[in-house]
């Protein structure tokens, strides 16, 4: 019984980390309404990134995080200029195309440089043993990250300027403009902070597990699912319901093949979308 | 009347082209590249009408793929069926899935549908992977005794092939066909404003749910000739993620929303992407070739290849069209 809970906690640990992945792309969509489909390659990119640092620097993996997301915010700039700013009010196609050609460059380029082998981060923070079962120390230090992170959107979010001008142009850019602010900077602000929130989750699973550049494919697609499940625009929820996704991984695993994993995971986000197409903590009405 | 078309002599005259071809010399490496032509055609004619006609983007197309040649592969290899029947038994059985799947994730709109079409795919995917029939993540090989019925393998290939370029022949007229129809007006109309549709008395859930059934038909059966052919399947190739996203690149840079562009553009893309990854200098970087021509065409010209000809020579549309 305590074998299911130890794993319950393992799982919460990593679904902060999905959390924190999925809050890049929910708020992207909130506050553009485009699903950028570079979020994959972005996570490869934090993976990446880690891992070049770590070997430069051999420093502390986690303090590398804030240098990490700087890059993250200005290849968020040069991202946008180059394939969203002229597709925001477009119709999706174009929008879900522009970013994945994107993707397709970025995944291109770190194949070539990279190959598709695996990399690791050779890291590790001493686990915390109770009773028989050890909790990685990794586990517990990239989810302290991610929630340290999430908080520090929040209060960005709720609390300073910017971060209310960009809670206003996701709520209705047209009156966010009338009441004078700039939508063309603040959909820039915000789709920089959603790269650098991909890149920092990257950076974040690097110090867990072994990854190719083609690892971030899977995050994003667990990112969908948890930015479906709670609901599109609501960064904080994205949190949440990574832990829920990352909970549910931990409770079944002990007792099925991890390769049904996925099947369970979008059967549930397939039945979400139908029941409840504004996700689990939206509203009922739009 | 269909027969007037132009475009239908044009269809007929390709697939004709792509017979002679080959056994002119009997070129069995001209053969095995325009297989891959012809796949790519078929494929990107079937997502055009969803994506071009509805307006409904399907990333998982692929998923019709895949699961034809499973069970295309499954009654023709292991019970020992007639190809031909077990081809069309797979488009059957495919179309009836995605009829049912269509009727409940089709009451998604816009982003959230193309989001469920990736859920469905990789669930598809993981339920293949463990279905132990169908070999799990190893797949199924095709036991040589099956190519005895059709008279060896080396004439199964052609066979094969010929079979394929039938289905490509099918998938264009089938496009042309609907495009000139009543049903494809009421898509059309589903894709200019879904909610005026409905107003005008157009069926959205009931022509949503056919079309999506229509287009796994002819990728399903080619899925089952194909994987028969290259004598193998397992899960991680017959569901690739990325030859989905590809089928959408292939359908923009011809032109959405065409018969021609369709075929263009999968024609084009298969030959680009086969020369980038045979050549020694560019191979690693196709993807970044394919991404950049896909970021180019979508600014520049988001009617692709045939949208430009009708801005060149407007009077091009009426023999294409």
């Amino acid at each position: 019984m305590s074998g299911i809970l130890a794993s319950m906690i393992d799982g919460l640990l990593i679904g902060s980390v999905y959390g924190l992945a999925a809050m890049g792309l929910s708020l992207i969509w909130g506050v553009m309404d485009v699903i950028n489909l570079t979020h994959g390659s972005m996570i490869a990119l934090g993976m990446f990134g880690m891992y070049l640092l770590f070997s430069a620097t051999a420093s502390n993996a986690y303090f590398l995080l804030a240098p990490l997301i700087v890059v993250g915010l200005v290849l968020g700039i040069i991202v946008y200029w180059l394939a969203v700013n002229w597709v925001v009010d477009r119709p999706i196609l174009m929008s879900l195309l522009s970013t994945f050609a994107v993707n397709m460059v970025v995944i291109g380029l770190g194949t070539a440089i990279w190959s598709t082998s695996p990399y690791n981060v050779n890291f590790s923070v001493p686990g915390i043993t109770v009773g028989e079962y050890t909790f990685t120390g990794n586990h517990i230090a990239a989810a302290s990250s991610a929630v340290v992170i999430a908080l520090l959107l929040e209060l960005f979010l709720r609390r300073t300027r910017a971060g209310k001008a960009i809670r206003a142009v996701a709520d209705n850019r047209a009156a966010a403009e009338l009441m004078g602010i700039s939508s063309t900077r603040v959909l820039m602000v915000a789709f920089a902070i959603g790269i650098a929130l991909a890149m920092a989750s990257g950076a974040l699973v690097s110090t867990l597990f072994p990854f190719t550049i083609l690892s971030g494919a899977g995050y994003q697609l667990k990112s969908f699912v948890v930015t479906v499940l709670a609901g599109l625009g609501k960064p904080f929820g994205a949190l949440i319901a990574g832990v829920l996704l990352g909970l549910l991984e931990g409770a079944v695993s002990p007792f099925i093949a991890v390769s049904w994993i996925p099947l369970i995971e979008f059967g549930l986000f397939v039945v979400v979308l139908i029941a409840f197409p504004r996700g689990i903590f939206g509203k009922a009405t739009a | 009347m269909i027969l007037r078309r132009p475009l239908l002599w044009l269809i007929l005259a390709l697939a004709a082209l792509f017979v002679w071809l080959p056994l002119r010399n009997h070129d069995v490496a001209l053969r095995e590249d325009l297989i891959l032509v012809a796949v790519a055609i078929i494929l990107t004619s079937n997502l055009n009408l969803m994506i071009g006609y509805t307006g409904y983007v399907n990333f998982g197309h692929i998923v019709f793929y895949g699961l034809g040649g499973y069970v295309g592969l499954y009654l023709a290899t292991v019970l020992n069926w007639n190809l031909i029947v077990a081809a069309l038994i797979a488009g059957v059985t495919v179309s009836v899935l995605a009829l049912l799947f269509g009727l409940g994730i089709l009451r998604l709109r816009g982003a959230y549908f193309a989001l469920a079409t990736i859920g469905v795919l990789v669930a598809v995917q993981a339920f293949v992977a463990n279905f132990e029939p169908w070999g799990r993540s190893t797949g199924m090989y095709v036991s040589f005794a099956s190519y005895a019925p059709l008279g060896g393998a080396r004439r199964a290939l052609w066979i094969t092939y010929y079979l394929i370029i039938g289905v490509m022949a099918l998938s264009l007229v089938l496009s042309l066909g609907i495009r000139r129809s009543k049903f494809g007006l009421g898509l059309f109309a589903i894709r200019e404003d879904e909610d005026a549709a409905i107003v005008l008395g157009v069926n959205a859930t009931v022509y949503k749910a056919i079309i999506y059934s229509v287009s796994a038909f002819l990728p399903a059966v080619a899925g089952a000739l194909m994987f028969f052919k290259n004598g193998m399947i397992d899960p991680s190739i017959a569901f690739e993620y990325m030859l989905s996203l590809e089928g959408i690149v292939m359908l923009m840079l011809g032109g959405q929303g065409t018969v021609a562009g369709s075929a263009l553009g999968g024609a084009l893309y298969e030959r680009l992407r086969s020369y980038l990854l045979t050549s020694p200098r560019l191979s690693e970087f196709h993807l970044v070739i394919a991404g950049a021509l896909l970021l180019l065409v979508v600014r520049l010209a988001p009617g692709g290849l045939i949208g430009w000809l009708y801005r060149l020579v407007p009077r091009s549309r009426e023999v294409v069209e």
